[in-house]
């Protein structure tokens, strides 16, 4: 397999080339089948390589070709092939697959529709190379191509400008975060002199470089993935990110781009282990963004928005895990939560679909008779991310409140404020939904259940979102925890202290107890199916927090002013300005000088006379002798 | 002798063309940016490891000669020059211009003296094509366009004119300093034994020039209102060749010259480069106008370069010498799809745009792709050059040297946002409702497909192996 | 005969014929007053060639007279030209050309 790893990533590739250079005269059946059988093809190949991997090695870097080989710079295209990428890999090429399956039907009717698969098909190239790099340099390639895949796919519909505007503004505060991603980059060349994992994380501890250093290289690299992730102060991209068609948001903007930060850092764990306030920044950052996201998400009314302040608060808690050291707990929950987020988002892409573009889940309800597999497998993705015991979501978020706890009680009892919240709005979203009457436009006998091929792919993921979490079963329970052993030789958690288990077994079950509180609170509170308007604070969450007036008004008007500022008057005027002047003053000059030229010739034979003259008593001056 | 060929075939053919018919003159045109397109492509990468050396005797009662010298850095320009003319060429196959054949002639006599410029390893003749490429870019530049053509490029003309008279002066200097001879090896020799001080103030004086030329901040006024009025070819000639004169000349002969007074002026040089890079960023990004949008990009990515030369590092000279070319293609390929725009929409107001993706999906298609070069997006080639560039600023011994890297990687941002806004503007939303009546819904023609064909697959193949292009110079 | 005679008379020629230039605005004398300078400077010439006893400056000598020759056809024709336009040979007058 180790020869034939390159196939991986292309086979996304050679889909979107074939889908992109014959986008005119592709059929459109036919687009859709090369689309998904590449990703498949990918998914084959990780199964492969991750039957052959062997348990107790790290890895391999396989190197393809010199990428950059200028001078001291020493860069290949390289592939790290180890626990960690395979995982990702297995991730990103499955849930990949059953999305693309899943479009097949869900865009049956766009115009764009070879235009879509290739776009698809770009972002998995870019999101493998990004999980597959041998160093930094191959995953920003990774980096930023997901983030433009991400911008074309949310500007999909490009004839509505919010749309557009929505791309816009996640392309922008990704490369903000990219930035970041680039000074850290760039800060380890010069004080490692590699940028390749292999060499670098090897030689990384003994190479004496100051806390202070390391501490800020994390940093760098942290907002990096405070852009890619929508982690505070980045998020506000993703809620609009939405735009974008729902199957993507399923795959870019809940089960894998969004990610990328938690798999780079996770990839730096040993850097994060050197630098201890960037973890506890990272912490921080992430229990924040957990508990805003959150309690924005309690008063929204648009399915996909609550979906995505869902998904701003799940990797909220995959940053709090990565840094309280739990690197295989952030991990875990991102597995899970592709799952479970990914279902949650197919799910309500069929609802909408159905209901012919309805968004708004005031006008739903009562569609569980009307769609009973979209409903069984939307209550199993809700059972999961509220953390009901026997779900994928129970025990990823278990291993990570738990590691908090034993960091600091305050990350625990704050991430249990978080776990209520979710278990809150999943279920109001869940009941308005599903339950209730029908609120909406339609005729009841025009919702229907949608075609197969978008039912098994919404099947096989609450089959994974049920199952998805044995893999992680805690130590309490007397298994092995098989992910942990499985990353073992590349990651391992980070001074994790003991917690005895009769706490443990008291977390667990102050969770459980507060989750089914707020489910039954939910069910009570959306009854009558009628929500009232916002005042005051609920207000001020639905408009969530008013961020984005607030970046408006603090960056970007500021920013426009001061461009037009520069535009008219510091270019226009001042600059350009002095340097006409210097024109104006030769011409002034030269206005006075050419009335000397006044055309009479008796006056310029009068000042030649004076200038021989002048020349006579100089020359004799000088020369008296002559 | 082979060098000779690079000016000689332009030289013959531009002098050719004023005197054939109008419609011979385009095959003539192609025929010979073919020829030197092919002749700078052996030298490329046939020769590339030989430094190619020409002298014929000429003006020697002055101690000038006529000696090139092809190697490294200089044969890329060299590269670059024959490859953009044959993209320039054969896209614009189809324009009609009054008078094409003195276009044309004039367009291949700019190519004889940038030609020049990029391999004369003689000051006096160095300056000598310098001079040369300028004065048939003044009749470019003021006989076709825009109306007030005339006005702005007077005002390009003294500018650059009044540096070049800066560098005269340097150069007469130096050549006095080394016993009457322009010879590099005399002059490098002569400038290299001059005291602290006078390096000092010689540096602005022979700098002055080349920075008018790139134009860096503040000297850029001239840029934004020549590239707007001038027509497409013109302006592609000066934005992707000519402005590399100056960068170039930094290379090779303003920083051996005097290494004292560069790294006395340095720091001065990087605020400068700097505040070029977010100034001009930032101005791009609230004009109205396409061109100027990409004249003010240009400022930006030429201000990064020229930062990249001052900061001592081999990564950033490299990555800047790389770079240098990238920018090249990439704003040759911008320059026609804005002309392409241009004539789409009958207009270069960009609020009146939109709907492009819908009526010229190929277009757009280009145009995503080049803007995201122009961004430096990975798989592109600038993301090497910039990386390399970036590479290089945070290697560098100065001690604000991170700093430098968040500031200079700021255009990274910036540049997104305003070329962001220009394809938003430009290719997405509906076609407005003023313009629907007379807006052309043809999408490009088969020249302008092969000629942008061109500039992709330079880009992406220089984005993903780099090598290619980048074993040239190194 | 002394050098010195030749010298001031033409000294007093080139004067008086300098002076004539400065201050007379009809153009024939001020055309007259140039051929009286141009004649003073021959003179001197002739003087000092015949003193030194070389030929050389009574070539420059012969090739001045013929330039003032031609110059008086072309400038003579030039006035009766501007004198049939403007009826005037004043110079004054003729501060036109820069129009």
């Amino acid at each position: 397999m180790k020869e034939f790893i390159y196939l991986i990533p292309l086979f996304p590739l050679l889909g979107f080339l074939i889908n992109g250079l014959f986008w005119k005269s592709m059929p459109k059946k036919l687009a859709g089948g090369i689309g998904t059988v590449a990703i498949l093809a990918s998914f084959i190949l990780a199964l492969v390589n991750y039957f052959q991997l062997d348990p107790n090695s790290s890895g391999y870097t396989f190197t393809l070709f010199e990428f950059i080989t200028a001078g001291n710079l020493q860069i290949p295209f390289s592939f790290k092939i180890d626990q960690l990428s395979s995982l990702f890999l297995l991730i990103i090429t499955g849930i990949g697959t059953l999305i693309h399956l899943y479009s097949i039907g869900y865009m049956s009717e766009d115009k764009g529709y070879t235009k879509y698969f290739a776009y698809l098909n770009f972002f998995v190239f870019s999101m493998l190379l990004l999980v597959m790099g041998g160093n930094y340099a191959i995953m920003f390639i990774g980096w930023e191509g997901v983030g433009l895949a991400s911008y074309l796919l949310i500007g999909f519909w490009f004839e509505n400008k919010s749309f557009t505007n929505a791309g816009k503004k996640a392309f922008i505060m990704n490369r903000i975060g990219d930035l970041g991603f680039l000074v850290g980059m760039l800060l380890v060349l010069y004080h490692f002199g590699t940028i390749e994992y292999e060499q670098l994380f090897a030689t990384m501890p003994q190479q004496g470089v100051p806390t202070s250093t390391m501490n800020f290289i994390a940093f760098a690299f942290f907002i990096g993935a405070m852009g890619k992730s929508a982690q505070i102060p980045l998020y506000t991209w993703l809620p609009d990110a939405m735009a974008g068609p729902t199957p993507v948001s399923a795959l870019i903007h809940a089960a894998t781009m969004v990610t990328a930060g938690i798999y780079m850092i996770a990839r730096s764990s040993v850097l994060y282990n050197l630098a201890p306030y960037a973890q506890d920044f990272v912490a921080i950052i992430g229990i924040a963004t957990a508990l805003v996201a959150a309690s924005i998400a309690l008063k929204q009314n648009d399915i996909k928005k609550i979906l995505a302040y869902s998904t701003v608060s799940q990797l909220g808690y995959m940053f709090l895990a990565l840094g309280v050291g739990s690197y295989v707990g952030g991990v875990f929950h991102v597995m899970t939560h592709a799952f479970f987020k990914a279902l949650l988002f197919l799910g309500a892409g069929a609802v909408i679909h159905n209901l012919s573009g309805e968004q708004d889940i005031r006008n739903m309800g009562a569609l569980a008779k009307k769609m009973p597999i979209t409903h069984i497998t939307f209550l199993i993705a809700c059972l999961a991310i509220a953390g009901i015991p026997g779900f994928s979501g129970f025990f990823s978020k278990d291993q990570i409140l738990v590691a908090a706890y034993a960091k600091n009680p305050i990350y625990f009892y704050l991430g249990l404020l978080g776990a209520a919240m979710t278990a809150f709005y999943m279920f109001r979203l869940y009941f308005l939904t599903f339950s209730g009457k029908y609120r909406g436009n339609l005729k009841e006998s025009e919702i229907h259940e949608s075609p197969k091929v978008m039912t098994i792919p919404l099947i096989v993921l609450a089959v994974l979102s049920v199952i998805g979490g044995y893999i992680g079963l805690p130590h309490l329970f007397g298994a092995d925890h098989k992910l942990a052993n499985f990353l073992q030789p590349v990651v391992e958690d980070f001074q994790i202290g003991d917690v005895a288990a009769s706490t443990e077994w008291f977390l667990m079950g102050l969770s459980v107890i507060v989750v089914l509180i707020m489910i039954f609170l939910a069910k009570s509170q959306t009854k009558t199916g009628i929500i009232k308007e916002e005042k005051g604070f609920g207000k001020f969450l639905q408009e969530a927090w008013y961020v984005d007036e607030v970046y408006q008004a603090i960056i970007v008007s500021p920013l426009k002013e001061l461009s037009q500022f520069f535009s008219q008057v510091m270019d226009k005027n001042i600059i350009d300005g002095v340097v006409n002047g210097f024109g104006k003053m030769v011409q002034a000059g030269s206005n006075r000088l050419r009335l000397l030229q006044n055309g009479q010739v008796g006056f310029y034979f009068f000042v030649f006379v004076i200038g021989i003259f002048v020349l006579l008593v100089l020359g004799l001056w000088y020369f008296p002798t002559i | 002798m082979i060098l000779l060929f690079l000016i000689l075939i332009p030289l013959v053919s531009g002098l050719l063309s004023f005197v054939i018919q109008s419609e011979q003159v385009k095959s003539l045109a192609i025929v010979s940016s073919l020829a030197t397109m092919v002749v700078s492509i052996i030298l490329a990468f046939v020769f590339q490891n030989e430094t190619a050396f020409l002298e014929i005797p000429w003006l020697q009662g002055m101690g000038a000669s006529f000696a090139l010298k092809a190697g490294g850095i200089s044969i890329f320009m060299a590269l670059l020059t024959g490859i953009v003319y044959f993209i320039l060429f054969i896209s614009r196959l189809q324009v009609k211009l009054p008078n094409l054949n003195r276009y044309i002639g004039l367009l291949l006599l700019t190519q004889a003296g940038l030609m020049g410029v990029f391999l004369a390893h003689d000051f006096l003749l160095f300056y000598f094509f310098w001079e040369l490429a300028l004065i048939p870019m003044y009749f470019l530049a003021s006989q076709w366009g825009d109306e007030n053509r005339v006005k702005v490029t007077f005002k390009f003309f003294v500018y650059t004119f009044l540096g070049s008279l800066f560098m005269l002066a340097g150069l007469i200097y130096l050549y006095l300093q080394a016993n009457q001879s322009f010879q590099y090896e005399h002059i490098l020799a002569a400038a290299n034994q001059l005291d602290a001080s006078t390096q000092q103030w010689m540096f602005w004086l022979v700098f002055i020039a080349f920075a008018i030329k790139m134009p860096l901040f503040p000297f850029h006024t001239w840029q934004p209102d020549a590239y707007e009025t001038t027509e497409t070819s013109s302006t592609i000639v000066l934005s992707a060749l000519m402005v590399k004169m100056g960068l170039f000349a930094v290379i090779k002969w303003l920083l051996p010259l005097f290494p004292e007074g560069t790294a006395y002026w340095s720091s001065t040089v990087i605020v400068l480069s700097l505040i070029g890079i977010i100034y001009a960023s930032l101005i791009a990004f609230v004009q109205k106008d396409i061109k100027r949008v990409i004249a003010y990009s240009s400022i930006a990515h030429i201000a990064l370069m020229n930062l990249g030369l001052f900061m001592n590092t081999e990564s950033a000279i490299d990555g800047v010498m790389y770079q240098m070319f990238n920018h090249g293609i990439t704003v040759t390929g911008l320059w026609l799809l804005m002309s392409i725009i241009e004539n789409k929409y009958k207009t270069r107001n960009m609020s009146q745009m939109g709907g492009m993706a819908k009526l010229a999906p190929t277009a757009s298609i280009f145009l995503v792709i080049l803007a995201f070069s122009n961004v430096g997006l990975p798989l592109t080639h600038s993301f090497i050059g910039e990386f390399m560039i970036f590479n290089g600023i945070m290697q560098s011994a100065f001690d604000n040297h991170i700093l430098f890297m968040v500031l200079a990687g700021s255009g990274i941002i910036l540049s997104a946002m305003y070329m962001l806004r220009l394809v938003q503007k430009v290719a997405y939303g509906k076609v407005p409702k003023q313009v629907e009546s007379y807006v052309e819904a043809k999408d490009i023609s088969t020249p302008e497909w092969i000629g942008l064909g061109l500039v992709l697959l330079i880009v992406i193949v220089g984005g993903i192996y780099p090598n290619v292009f980048m074993q040239v110079f190194l | 005969m002394p050098i010195n005679y030749y010298v001031f008379l033409s000294l007093l020629l080139f004067a008086i014929g300098m002076a004539g230039v400065l201050v007379r605005r009809n153009a024939i004398i001020v055309f007259m007053c140039v051929e009286l300078m141009l004649n003073a400077v021959n003179l001197l010439m002739v003087a000092f060639s015949k003193y030194y006893g070389m030929s050389e400056a009574q070539v420059f000598v012969f090739f001045i007279m013929v330039v003032a020759a031609a110059e008086v056809a072309v400038g003579l024709s030039i006035i009766v030209m501007v004198y049939r336009k403007i009826h005037s040979t004043d110079i004054n007058l003729l501060n036109r050309l820069k129009h």
